[in-house]
């Protein structure tokens, strides 16, 4: 099976006198779901800002999607980037544009065409129970309503590779059930791979996954 | 209202600069087309005992545009009440040639010595008359006018560069989240960018516009044309052509300058 992350002895900072994340190996499977635990300012978002080449590693190998991420040039880590959905922690939509056109942001960068466009969006908005509100901006809804935008965001292009970073963080148990459904729908039914950074593992989980733990700097699959 | 919000600043700062732009033209119009009078209205007048041709006159100084003889009948005429007839044309025989001097521009006080001891080393010349004292306190004014206007033209210079380092900033904050976002996604810096050119060029046109409109509605009003009279002189105002194109041309530069030193001083955010 293809590894879509090749992490080999990998660290990770933000400056020369603090690692985040201490020569770390590990792989992904294209195709798995992954969840990644661990303590607040463990480094779980560190560790993703790397996976999607915004932090570059400190020390060591990552490879993702076949790029090395310490070598990629900025073009080719655009093209890997158009090929990942993100869900930022911070949610990062786009305060000026509305919630519709900021799920729409992967399918223009992506140059899909409109009547594409339109459809994948309302699907998705009806699938995050936000229909009603896809005229609105983003400062107008509520946090986990912003949230499950951010989702809808991360799955509009239909990536092979999702990263969610703590993507029910905000969310009751019901609108958390909707995106969990969402996660493994794509997994399931696209083969797509997806890393999700959570708190707590839902109990409800219909498909196997990995699940990987943060602590000191290193990281061990927890069986 | 968001999106009006959004051109606001910028067309207020690109208006003002094309407003000190226009005026600093206009002054400058004003001032040649005042010099130009002056030296229309200023004139040398010589004096000699010799009739002196048009070519030698010019000869002594290439300042000399034209020459004129003063008929003294018009003088005599008022004399003649009381001089007899014969020693009348007496002293017309006797009496030297008056010429009048033009000059090509209106001349600097070293100019104006200069010609003057040009003329007077000639031996028939007896007089020139260059009313100097009043020439000089004019060409003083004028100096001091041109001061003004360099330190009016130096300081909006200044303004104009603080405006934009101002405008710089907010349209920093304004754009950085969102090209930082889009370029998570993957997307080029041309794509990225390319709402801030729309509104960088879209603010040029809308200010060089509001710059027209403001232009041509003053150089029809009544009030600037009084202004004008009272100097005594005339001028193009505003050329809806060639000035509307330095305007727009500058209003264009400013705009993209700016969204190209955000382009090129954007980072990825960590
Ligand atoms: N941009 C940054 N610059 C410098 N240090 C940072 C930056 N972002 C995070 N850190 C530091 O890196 C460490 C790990 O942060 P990270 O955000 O990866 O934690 P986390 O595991 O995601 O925590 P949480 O569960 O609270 O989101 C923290 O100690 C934090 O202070
Ligand atoms: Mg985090």
């Amino acid at each position: 099976m293809d590894r879509v992350i090749i992490a080999e002895d990998l660290s990770l900072s933000y400056s020369d006198d603090e690692t985040i994340i201490n020569k770390i190996n590990f792989s992904v499977n294209s195709g798995c779901f992954v969840f990644i635990t661990g303590a607040s300012g463990s480094g779980k978002s560190t560790l993703l800002k790397s996976l999607y080449g915004a932090l570059k590693p400190a020390q060591g190998s990552l490879v993702v999607g076949g790029v090395e991420i310490s070598k990629v040039s900025k073009s080719k880590l655009n093209f890997l980037r158009r090929h990942i959905g993100i869900v930022f922690q911070d949610y990062k939509l786009i305060k000026e544009w509305t919630i519709e056109k900021n799920i729409m942001l992967p399918l223009i960068i992506n140059g899909y065409e409109k009547n594409v466009t339109q459809n994948q969006v309302d699907s998705l908005l009806k699938h995050v129970r936000l229909k009603h509100q896809s005229g609105k901006y983003p400062l107008e809804l509520s946090g986990g309503e912003q949230q499950r935008v951010a989702m809808a965001r991360a799955l509009s292009h239909n990536p092979i590779l999702i990263l969610a970073d703590e993507p029910t963080g905000n969310l009751d148990d019901y609108s958390a059930g909707l995106i969990w459904n969402l996660l493994e729908g794509a997994n399931t039914q696209l083969k797509t791979t997806v890393i999700v950074v959570t708190h707590n593992i839902p109990e409800t989980m219909n498909i196997d996954y990995k699940h990987f733990h943060i602590e000191y700097g290193s990281i061990h699959e927890v069986n | 209202m968001k999106s009006i919000r959004n051109h606001f600043s910028l067309v207020v700062a690109l208006v003002s600069i094309l407003f000190s732009i226009q005026v600093f033209t206009i002054i400058e119009r004003s001032i040649s087309a005042y010099k130009e009078n002056l030296a229309s209205s200023y004139s040398i007048i010589v004096v000699s005992q010799l009739s002196i041709d048009e070519k030698t006159m010019k000869s002594f100084s290439s300042l000399v545009d034209e020459v004129s003889e003063l008929n003294p009948d018009h003088v005599i005429q008022r004399l003649n009440t009381k001089i007899d007839p014969k020693n009348l044309e007496l002293l017309k025989l006797t009496l030297p040639n008056f010429y009048k001097l033009k000059l090509t521009h209106f001349p600097t006080p070293t100019e104006v010595e200069n010609l003057t001891n040009n003329l007077l080393n000639k031996k028939s010349i007896t007089k020139v008359e260059n009313f100097s004292h009043n020439h000089d306190s004019t060409f003083k004014l004028l100096l001091l006018f041109k001061d003004v206007i360099a330190v009016f033209s130096l300081s909006m210079f200044v303004v104009t560069i603080l405006l934009i380092i101002k405008e710089l900033k907010i349209w920093q904050f304004m754009h950085n989240e969102r090209m930082s976002i889009m370029g998570l996604f993957g997307a080029p810096i041309w794509l990225s960018s390319a709402v801030l050119f729309r509104l960088a060029i879209v603010d040029a046109i809308i200010a060089s516009i509001l710059s027209f409109i403001l232009f041509t509605y003053l150089s029809t009003s009544f009030w600037v044309e009084e202004q004008l009279s009272y100097i005594g002189i005339e001028i193009i105002f505003f050329d809806q052509v060639m000035d509307f194109a330095i305007l727009s041309g500058v209003a264009l530069f400013l705009s993209v300058l700016l969204a190209l030193l955000i382009v090129i001083g954007h980072k990825e955010e960590v």
